[in-house]
């Protein structure tokens, strides 16, 4: 049976999670070749509320289209981590926004935490980024696809007059992760 | 050259195929799950000079499939839950006037407005007997973003082949999942063009069975000038109530469908695993995708089990399942809906073996471990 690994995105609706999702999907199976399965929840709350997005990749066909045993969650908001941060496997890894998660739900995983809005809107500028930072970040933290390969991704998806903006935002994000890790 | 390649949703890979296939016409009416088969198409279809209209409501979006059809478009119309239910009528008006289009169906829940939102697998009856009176059904169900890409394709050859409405059924989770995507080149795939009358405009006859069971149809509005109607009718189109025609139409228009070499040539199934299996799982669309996962957990854990994946459900695999039912001491089929197509199981495979089934409506899908469960219950 071929490996999977499951990543879940989530946090309140509109924070562009989907996208971020669908990127890291491009980055697996466009850019790197391999198999990859992109789907969201789907609701009439989408916009507002807690959503989420999930991606399995794998080095072979996916059957199972939906999340099993999450590898990495992140979660931007708290009631999207009361929601959506749950099956997360034993030695997985839970990635919050400390500024919107007080507390994160428990478990035989790993915690960490990084401001993300606020390092968007401090440090780049525009909260609209905030999801391409959060990309950087969960590439940085599970290795599931090469870095360049995530930047390359996220390039390939925006305007030429944000591509800059962008290639901060994701850089900032992965060097914020690798940087807690080396702690 | 290296083929384009691309992540797409199911839905957009479902438009892709009608445009590889030749699609030159949409009519339609936007509803969720399927709302964006309609949206690549009214993007496309004026880039490649064909045309894209949204009705009124789906009855008028049918209606417009119908009239373009006649005319020698290659046409398409896409929806979902109540909009499927709306179109029965005219899809029967196609049957019986032998109008070559197909309906894609992106399955949510109900009846009526249900969960807008959630998947379901509960219009396969639908697609075969939605419509009122006897007539054959054509309904394609893949299972991944490349699939619904092919049988899209498939789906207006046999349209064309076989001069009659196919249906395409997948559900919200495949239509809306995203999956790479390998453009096929042009004539990878095959593609069949509608047969043109062989006669002069004044021999032409609409319905006239010394061409074959399915007489070629010429273009409405052409020199070529006939009657349509959904009355049942004679050779030349017009009403009749002669019960020696009426009675051989009917039985044509379902014969051209169910008889051996066309069942052979429309019907397509995955097996997987099946060879030496003690329990089969039958499973379509995305659920096929949970049972193939649950296989391979139960053969790691010594139990044989394979998966029976029809890919046509009508017309339905009728002797492939019934061998299957005499080989194996189960079979479990897993749909998310409350029990359809496991009544057309358990009408081929009679006693020959036990029959369990997994069921669920409530917008989640069947996972793994519940067709697992079901499998170690029949065994």
């Amino acid at each position: 049976m071929a490996q999977r690994y499951e990543i879940r995105f989530s946090g309140a609706g509109g924070q562009g999670l989907i996208t971020a999702g669908i990127i890291l999907a491009e980055a697996a199976s466009i850019i790197e070749g391999r198999h990859a399965v992109q789907s969201q929840s789907y609701g009439p709350e989408a916009r507002g509320g807690a959503s989420k997005s999930e991606v399995i990749i794998g080095d072979g066909p996916i059957d199972y289209p939906k999340a099993t045993i999450v590898d990495a969650c992140l979660a931007m908001t708290q009631e999207a981590a009361d929601k959506y941060a749950n099956g997360i496997k034993s030695g997985g890894l839970l990635l919050v926004d400390s500024d919107f998660v007080k507390n994160p739900p428990q478990g035989d995983y790993k915690i960490y935490d990084i401001p993300i809005m606020r390092t968007a809107k401090v440090e780049v500028g525009r909260e609209i980024v905030a999801n391409v930072i959060a990309l950087g970040a969960m590439i940085a933290m599970t290795d599931i696809v090469k870095r360049e390969s995530g930047e390359q991704a996220v390039l390939a998806k925006v305007p030429e007059a944000f591509k800059d903006l962008n290639k901060k935002a994701y850089n900032l994000g992965f060097e914020k992760a690798k940087e807690i890790l080396g702690k | 050259m290296a083929k384009k390649i691309a992540l797409l949703q199911g839905n957009e890979a479902c438009a892709q195929g009608a445009l590889y296939a030749g699609c030159n016409f949409f009519g339609g009416y936007p509803i969720t799950p399927s709302t964006e088969v309609a949206e690549v198409m009214a993007g496309e279809l004026p880039k490649v000079g064909g045309k894209f209209i949204q009705m009124e409501d789906e009855i008028g979006a049918m209606a417009s499939v119908i009239g373009a059809a006649l005319a020698g478009s290659k046409a398409l119309t896409a929806t979902s839950g109540p909009g499927a239910s709306l179109k029965q009528e005219l899809i029967g008006y196609a049957c019986i006037a032998e109008v070559p289009c197909v309906i894609v169906n992106v399955m949510r829940g109900g009846p009526s407005t249900g969960m807008p939102t959630g998947p379901g697998q509960s219009d396969v009856m639908q697609a075969r007997w939605g419509t009122h009176g006897d007539h054959a059904a054509i309904a394609l169900c893949p299972s991944s973003c490349q699939e619904i890409f092919s049988e899209t394709v498939r789906a207006f050859n046999l349209a064309e082949k076989y001069r009659m409405p196919v249906q395409v059924l997948f559900d919200e989770i495949v239509g809306h999942m995203r999956e790479r995507i390998e453009f096929p080149e042009p004539g990878e795939l095959e593609v069949i063009n509608r047969a043109k009358p062989s006669v002069t405009p004044e021999q032409y006859k609409p319905y006239d069975t010394s061409f074959g069971n399915v007489p070629p149809l010429a273009a409405y509005g052409s020199e070529y000038r006939f009657h349509v109607t959904g009355l049942n009718k004679a050779e030349d189109g017009f009403p009749t109530t002669k019960a020696s025609l009426v009675d051989a139409e009917e039985r044509r228009q379902i014969f051209k469908v169910e008889c051996d070499e066309a069942r052979a040539d429309v019907e397509s199934n995955e097996e997987y695993l099946t060879e030496d299996a003690e329990v089969i799982i039958f499973a379509y669309g995305s659920t096929s995708r949970s049972a193939r996962y649950a296989v391979n957990e139960l053969r790691s854990q010594g139990v044989k089990a394979g998966l029976f994946r029809p890919i046509t459900l009508w017309p339905f695999p009728e002797k492939r399942v019934a061998q299957l039912g005499e080989q194996a001491k189960g079979m479990v089929v897993a749909e998310m809906n409350l029990g359809q197509m496991v009544f057309e199981v358990e009408r081929i495979v009679k006693n020959t073996c036990k029959l369990g089934r997994v069921n669920r409506v409530d917008g989640e899908p069947i996972n793994p471990t519940e067709i697992m469960n079901q499998v170690k219950e029949v065994l």
